[in-house]
């Protein structure tokens, strides 16, 4: 256990001095000087070995953990004719040479020309804490951090003298903070007295997040007496704040997944919600948006590779003409002839989306399309307990964004107003001089279009495949009908409201399960409020 | 009363169609058992199941189509009450297995066993016994099928709202099935079946049974549905699929015949399941899909909705077809499927049967009509006999009208 | 004229839709025997009050009362139906898909349940039922056409020989002549005053020329209230119904 955590500790510290190793350009001119010290390993007993490393460890310059490293894991050797030292790795019958400071290719050795510096477990010991000490001194603050961060899990012991001293010198607070949480991990997993332990209880407590959580527990677990309700009472107090933490994130993951129902449900709100058309093919309409998205970023990538972190931009405006224009020819060509006969419009709907999926099908093969995330589109952030990814976070104000952009067009532009006519009154509208049948035409391909734009931002959390619609008409066909339909702000709270149901039931239920009481309860649900969250009342709703 | 009641069922044309069933019933296993594989008479097995298979597939749409055509409910559901039969009739099959699966356990199917179940869930106990199994595959899709009806045709849920709750349910299934703690086998569902009521299911013999038994339920269910829809109930029906709330302003209670006849059709739609998973084999959670049971809806809409003959034509027709495509032109199949959904909905909105009866009758009475100018004393459809009435004008009487 | 002895008595309904009152503390007593006419502009509330008193609407506030015991609001339309209240829509609605003589099969008084109407053979006294009532709307010789394939004027009057196939106490007759032409509209009259001997009837409607034929007692309805109750001759003196009427 506690050599996995070592290794932990040397992975951490090597990953942080590799990282640091490149940065600093003004430690570049001491390079230099460190070589002879870094040389005189190459003669010397363990003894002096443990001196020099020493000696390394002083001059605080992260440049030299590589050659540390090496020398822990065996790999650094001198070379016999000029006693330079390097580090190597295996290469064929010889060794390939690495200088040991720039890192830099030094050419090959024969097995015989080099020999191998010896190191046994003290040594390795030492090296640790060397290196530990090191990157807790180096210069920029941020390796600092890492390396006490990296010291918390392995909440090794020996780090302590290290970082006693490191916290000493330490000017930064957020830095010196984080040492000191970590000198409390390492003291809890240490023999030292019962009230440095208490005050290491102290700061992990106030601590409060899921590392010093089971640190804690550990403790509790395993003392006793006064450790042990110190412990206790702090084990208690961090589950307090980490559950509101858990529903704040359980909030979060549901009304990402509300945006996500969102923009799939929006379109469908238009065509069906407004228009009263039920179009199956919908979740085709996403789909053939995630595949133009898959597209631009195939052209991005052969021509203007640079132009990359803008594919989205360009998708959306592409994604929205391409099944904007498909929705208008479906309603020209098929709907417009089955107006009134709902049943029948959903079966050639679905007969449509069957083909539509084929089609895509044949020409981009069945398997998933890779669709990349442009660089503002990956990471994440955390915000106190819990984790905000920025795919994520684009996605909800996005869906935010269609939606407002929606209301607007319905609301606020003639297109809208005659929109809002022509489904309250076809044949009063077309005697004012609405041309009907174009206002059901764009009004679909509205719908369509929305539908497109939702497919390119799915296209950056879901596989881009010719199933991607299918797996989101129920679920936008339950929002749409469990908000109300014709009603688009209905819309916006049923999505968000299932989206957050559902994630605060997965805990318990699992995700799956989770799915199907949503549905049973949506279910349900209809058959009490048969039109749905926002329902229209009055004579009108029957006719 | 009840023979009256049967005796409605009967008339020329349900009584050609049954013949040719039952024909097609004895002629197909005989020739499969009796005659020489050399003979150019003789049926393959692989072809008796396969029409086994269509059978069942037959009767499946015969019961959507008793909701659809006679009584305006479309559902996108009916695969979850044919599964559910077939569940019930696996579950039977399982057990029959006995110690002879791969772990050799007496008691737990196989996948218990790996899942390292240690003792039968509650809910498959009796399916060792056949008529329990029987019994539960009429039980549990008439019991899921009447508690859903009864929420749904109470609150007014109609048209595309129940269409899409239908689905939704069929979808839930789906999801739950596909959990192994549900304990029906998970994704792969229950299969490597041995032997029904102790015969071989692969025997040449049992498949030819499994055939028969599939031609006679189809048989009866059609008489059944025959005598239902022309009943006076039949009448209803039609009257609440035309004009649902003038149905309700005479008195009716139009949720009490919804519930009657959504729930026998759910039962039938499990004796379809029944007899379909023996014949092809397995059954799984991929029955549920909400795919499959749109695709019903098609195979009636072929045919012709509101007759009862057309839906067993349809599906015929576009599982024959399916059958040749996916063996020929895998990739063409879906394609012509989805054509098929938009062909018939603009083109054939009375399916296959509707249009050739509605072109029938339009004939004769154009042949009646001058029978009656030249002096004929009887007028066309004479009011003693009302019934017989009803029955000349069955074509036009059961074309398709939209619900809404 | 108090709720016992009436046959159906409305007291203080209120009914509002989204905030729209549609009716608006409506009181209205029919007499047994009596037939009715109801007259207002559009919006007044006719409809609405059609529904709350077959049970497709309930109300906000107020009683409705059917033979001065039931309370219909807390009954549905097929209970409403069954206790003997008809009614006609505006538009006409019959089954298209079936016969004239389905149709009125379909309306005759008889068990309601799906189990009976399973088993249900036709007897002899509701063929001669049917037979009569084809005799009184004069369709006769089309008891084999589809409802569908009827003139509107026809359309009408089945679902008037389905009303009183059902044998109500009360006929709700929502604006019977609309669409008709003059002669019809003339004929229609008559065939309700035959009715009118035997039934209680409420009859809505714009014409008035067809109320005045009726030569009943009116009722105004203006914004879901009455405005106005009396002889046509009556209310048309009335100040404010001639301001509603025309709009001064």
């Amino acid at each position: 256990m506690s050599l996995l955590r070592s290794l932990a500790l040397v992975i951490g510290l090597l990953v942080v001095a590799l990282g640091a190793g490149s940065v600093p350009a003004a430690a570049q001119n001491d390079t230099e000087s460190l070589r002879p010290l870094i040389n005189a390993l190459a003669d010397g007993k363990y003894k002096e070995t443990e001196k020099q490393i020493g000696d390394l460890a002083a001059t605080g310059n992260p440049v030299v953990a590589p050659a540390l490293e090496a020398l822990s894991d065996g790999d650094l050797y001198f070379r016999k004719s000029d006693k330079q030292v390097f580090i190597t790795s295996k290469s064929g019958e010889g060794y390939a040479l690495t200088d040991p400071l720039t890192l830099e290719s030094a050419g090959e050795a024969g097995k015989r020309e080099v020999s191998k510096i010896k190191v046994n477990n003290s040594l390795r010991r030492v090296i640790r804490s060397a290196l530990g000490s090191l990157t807790l001194m180096a210069a920029d603050p941020k390796v600092r951090k890492e390396a006490a961060e990296a010291v918390f899990k392995a909440k090794d012991p020996d780090a302590i003298e290290g970082l006693d001293t490191a916290i000493a010198k330490e000017t930064n607070d957020e830095v010196r903070l984080v040492m000191e949480q970590a000198r409390a991990a390492a003291v809890l997993n240490s023999d030292r007295s019962d009230g440095e332990k208490l005050e290491a209880v102290e700061v992990l407590s106030s601590m409060g997040n899921r590392d010093a959580l089971s640190l804690l527990i550990g403790v509790r677990d395993s003392s006793t007496g006064d450790l042990q309700a110190a412990a206790a009472t702090a084990v208690k107090r961090i589950e307090k704040t980490l559950a509101l933490w858990d529903n704040a994130q359980n909030i979060w993951y549901g009304l990402s997944l509300g945006s996500v129902l969102l923009l799939a449900a929006i379109g469908l709100a238009i065509t069906f919600g407004v228009m009263g058309v039920i179009n199956m093919a919908h979740g085709e309409m996403v789909m053939i948006g995630a595949y133009v998205t898959f597209m631009v970023q195939e052209v991005i990538r052969n021509s203007a590779p640079g132009l990359f972190d803008y594919s989205l931009l360009i998708a959306l405006p592409l994604a929205f003409l391409v099944s904007g224009a498909i929705g208008v020819g479906i309603e020209r060509g098929i709907i417009r002839w089955l107006y009134g006969r709902p049943l029948e419009t959903l079966l050639a709907t679905w007969g449509l989306s069957l083909i539509l999926q084929q089609a895509v099908r044949s020409l981009f093969g069945p398997t998933n399309r890779e669709v990349g995330n442009p660089d503002w589109m990956s990471g994440a952030f955390e915000i106190g307990q819990m984790t905000v990814t920025y795919n994520r976070m684009w996605i909800i104000f996005f869906a935010l964004a269609v939606f407002a952009g929606l209301m607007l067009v319905l609301k606020k532009t003639p297109f809208g107003l005659y929109t809002r006519a022509v489904t309250q009154n076809r044949r009063m509208a077309a005697s004012m001089g609405i041309r009907t049948p174009w206002i059901d035409a764009l009004t679909f391909g509205l719908g369509s279009g929305i539908a497109g734009i939702a497919g390119v931002a799915l296209s950056q959390i879901d596989n881009v495949s010719p199933n991607l619609g299918q797996g989101y008409i129920i679920d936008s066909f339950m929002v749409v009908v469990f908000g109300g339909v014709g009603n688009l702000w209905g819309t916006l709270v049923g999505a968000m409201t299932l989206g957050v149901v559902n994630k605060f039931l997965e805990p318990y239920a699992g995700a799956v399960l989770g799915k199907i009481f949503v549905l049973v309860f949506i279910i349900l649900f209809i058959q009490k409020r048969p039109r749905g969250l926002f329902a229209l009342k009055g004579r009108a709703v029957e006719a | 009363m009840m023979t009256s009641f049967l005796f409605r069922a009967l008339d020329a044309r349900a009584g050609l169609f049954l013949i040719i069933l039952l024909a097609l019933t004895v002629a197909i296993p005989a020739s499969n058992l009796l005659l020489p594989e050399t003979s150019p008479l003789h049926v393959p097995t692989y072809a008796v199941t396969l029409m086994g298979k269509y059978l069942t597939y037959a009767l499946l749409a015969l019961s959507v189509d008793l909701v659809w055509g006679y009584c305006g409910i479309l559902s996108l559901g009916h695969g979850a009450f044919f599964a559910l039969g077939g569940y019930a009739m696996g579950m039977y099959l399982m057990r029959q297995i006995g110690s002879r699966g791969v772990y050799g356990d007496p008691l737990l199917p196989d996948f218990m066993v790996f899942l390292n179940w240690k003792e039968l869930p509650w809910y498959w106990y009796g399916f060792d016994m056949f008529p329990f199994a029987a019994i539960m595959v009429l039980f549990v899709p008439g019991l899921l099928a009447f508690v859903f009806g009864w929420f749904a045709f109470r609150s007014r849920v109609t048209g595309v709202y129940l269409s899409i709750i239908t689905q939704a349910l069929t979808y839930a299934l789906l999801l739950a099935f596909f959990r192994n703690d549900m304990g029906f086998g998970g994704n792969n569902g229950l299969t490597d079946f041995k032997d029904i009521l102790g015969f071989d299911v692969q025997a040449d013999s049992t498949r030819a049974g499994l055939f028969i038994a599939s031609g006679l339920a189809l048989a009866l269910c059609f008489l059944l549905c025959r005598a239902l829809t022309r009943s006076k109930l039949g009448k209803v029906l039609v009257a609440v699929r035309d004009a649902e709330s003038r149905t309700r302003f005479l008195g009716y209670r139009v949720e009490h015949y919804k519930l009657f006849v959504w729930t026998i059709s759910a039962m039938m739609a499990g004796i379809a399941g029944a007899l379909y998973v023996p014949q092809v084999g397995i059954i799984n959670p991929g029955e549920f899909s909400p795919a499959n049971s749109i695709e019903v809806v098609i195979w009636v809409a072929v045919g012709g909705r509101g007759t009862l003959i057309g839906p067993v034509i349809g599906a015929v027709l576009v599982n024959f077809a399916k059958t040749w495509f996916t063996a020929a032109l895998p990739d063409i199949w879906l394609f012509a499927l989805g054509g098929l959904f938009l062909g018939v909905t603009l083109f054939l909105p009375k399916g296959i049967v509707g249009t050739v009866s509605q072109g029938w009758s339009a004939l004769r009475q154009r042949s009646a009509s001058a029978a009656y100018e030249a002096g004929s004393d009887e007028p066309p459809g004479s009011p003693d006999a009302p019934a017989d009435v009803s029955h000349k004008r069955a074509s036009s009487d059961a074309s398709p009208q939209p619900a809404e | 004229m108090s709720r016992q002895t009436s046959l159906l008595y409305l007291d203080g309904v209120s009914v509002s839709f989204d905030g729209f009152k549609a009716l608006n503390d409506l009181s209205l007593v029919i007499a047994e025997g009596e037939m009715r006419a109801i007259i207002g502009p559009n919006g007044a509330g006719k409809t609405t009050m059609m529904d709350v008193i077959t049970g497709k609407t309930r109300p906000d506030t107020g009683e409705v009362y059917f033979n001065g015991v039931v309370d219909l609001t807390g009954e549905d339309e097929a209970a409403i139906a069954e206790l003997g209240i008809g009614r006609k829509f505006q538009k006409p609605t019959v089954f298209e898909s079936h016969t004239v003589w389905d149709n009125l099969e379909l309306a005759l008084k008889a068990p309601r349940g799906p189990f009976a109407t399973l088993f249900h053979v036709i007897s002899g006294g509701e063929k001669k039922r049917i037979e009569d009532l084809l005799e009184l709307i004069r369709l006769g010789d089309k008891r084999n056409e589809l409802a569908a394939n009827l003139s509107h004027g026809q359309k009408q009057w089945l679902e008037i020989g389905m009303l009183l196939a059902q044998d109500p106490k009360l006929l709700l007759v929502d604006e019977p002549a609309a669409g008709m032409t003059d002669a019809e509209t003339a004929e229609t009259a008559e065939l309700l005053k035959d009715i009118a001997q035997t039934h209680s009837v409420v009859v809505v409607e714009h014409d008035m020329t067809f109320v005045r034929s009726l030569g009943v007692k009116v009722t105004v309805l203006h914004e879901g209230s009455v405005l106005a109750e009396g002889s046509l001759d009556h209310v048309s003196a009335d100040e404010r119904v001639v301001e509603v009427y025309l709009g001064r």
